[in-house]
């Protein structure tokens, strides 16, 4: 029962991606060719409501549904992993048009040859795992 | 009335809705962020008996598989009894850009050039597919969080090393559209 709200959640966000053309590869190559708004919109509008929402937030200490702070965990320091494993990432959305939620919200919505670069992606995500202590960070 | 629902969604009510999951995540007690799901799926397949960044409770990230199954649902919901059926209006400059790399106007919201069957049955068709797979899957865990995670989460709470992962983000997907794309269509 504690997961129902998840798949909620989820539910709304699925049907977000697809309603909003998020998940057609063609909004992608617009964006990645800066010939359409609706993309920067949508992350534009996401990010200026997140950062005042998060203000607000600690602003007056909002407390989550437990009762307990909600904390905001700093991401380790470093650039050479967040741009060498950025650049990476941004290859692989630009080419087949879908970063991970996307993926599988095209599945749902029928474009089954997707799970094809989600397959891929667990594996990239597995060779990561082994190559870990290999990789500067 | 039916009309409401299956409509598309603006640029800016679809914005407000994606901070509005991120805060009910954080009302919940948890954190927005798509691809930890992949590090949770190697960890639940047993990953972690031989590699050590897999070794960790991932009992403790079903709500996120929760989300993702959510995710597929929505989806389909969306593809069905919510589908519009419009057209997708894709910029003249775009069709015309991909024209020229030999993609045929858009007709849905997917091209058939990518992922059909008949085109996921070439061995190039293939291979597209898999590599785009592959390089979302490291890059993302390399760089610590995908679209979610850090162009939505941790930008909306200021954190500089999101700021980098999203400029790496637009690198390589400008990389790949403007450079690499001529070469491989």
């Amino acid at each position: 029962m504690k997961f129902l709200k998840f798949l909620v959640i989820g539910i709304l966000f699925g049907i977000m991606m697809a309603k909003s053309e998020i998940i057609s590869w063609y909004r992608i190559q617009e964006m990645f060719r800066f010939q359409s708004f609706h993309m920067f919109g949508i992350i534009g509008i996401a990010v200026i409501s997140g950062i005042i929402g998060v203000m607000v937030i600690k602003k007056f200490n909002i407390k989550d549904f437990n009762g307990n702070p909600i904390v905001f965990h700093p991401k380790e320091k470093s650039i050479i992993r967040y741009i060498v494993g950025g650049t990476i990432f941004g290859m692989g959305w630009a080419l087949s048009g879908a970063c991970p939620g996307p993926m599988v919200v095209n599945i749902g919505f029928g474009f089954l040859s997707m799970g094809i670069v989600f397959l891929f992606s667990i594996l990239g995500t597995y060779l990561y795992g082994v190559l870990r202590s290999k990789l500067p960070h | 009335m039916s009309e409401f629902f299956t409509q598309n969604w603006s640029w800016w009510f679809t914005g407000l809705v994606i901070s509005s999951i991120m805060f009910i995540l954080l009302f919940f007690g948890q954190s927005f962020g798509f691809s930890a799901n992949l590090r949770t799926i190697c960890a639940a397949a047993g990953a972690g008996k031989n590699v050590s960044f897999f070794n960790f409770n991932w009992k403790s990230q079903l709500w996120n598989i929760v989300f993702l199954a959510g995710a597929i649902i929505g989806g389909t919901l969306a593809g069905t009894v919510l589908n519009s059926n419009e057209p997708i209006v894709i910029s003249p400059s775009t069709v015309s850009d991909l024209q020229e790399l030999g993609f045929s106007s858009p007709t849905g919201l997917q091209p058939d050039e990518l992922f059909a069957w008949k085109s996921v049955a070439t061995l190039k068709g293939f291979l597209i597919l898999a590599v785009g797979g592959l390089f979302i899957g490291f890059g993302s865990r390399y760089a610590g969080g995908c679209t979610s995670g850090h162009a939505i989460s941790g930008l909306s709470s200021l954190q500089i090393p999101s700021l980098i992962a999203v400029i790496g983000f637009f690198i390589g997907g400008l990389l790949m559209t403007h450079i690499l794309f001529p070469l491989i269509f």
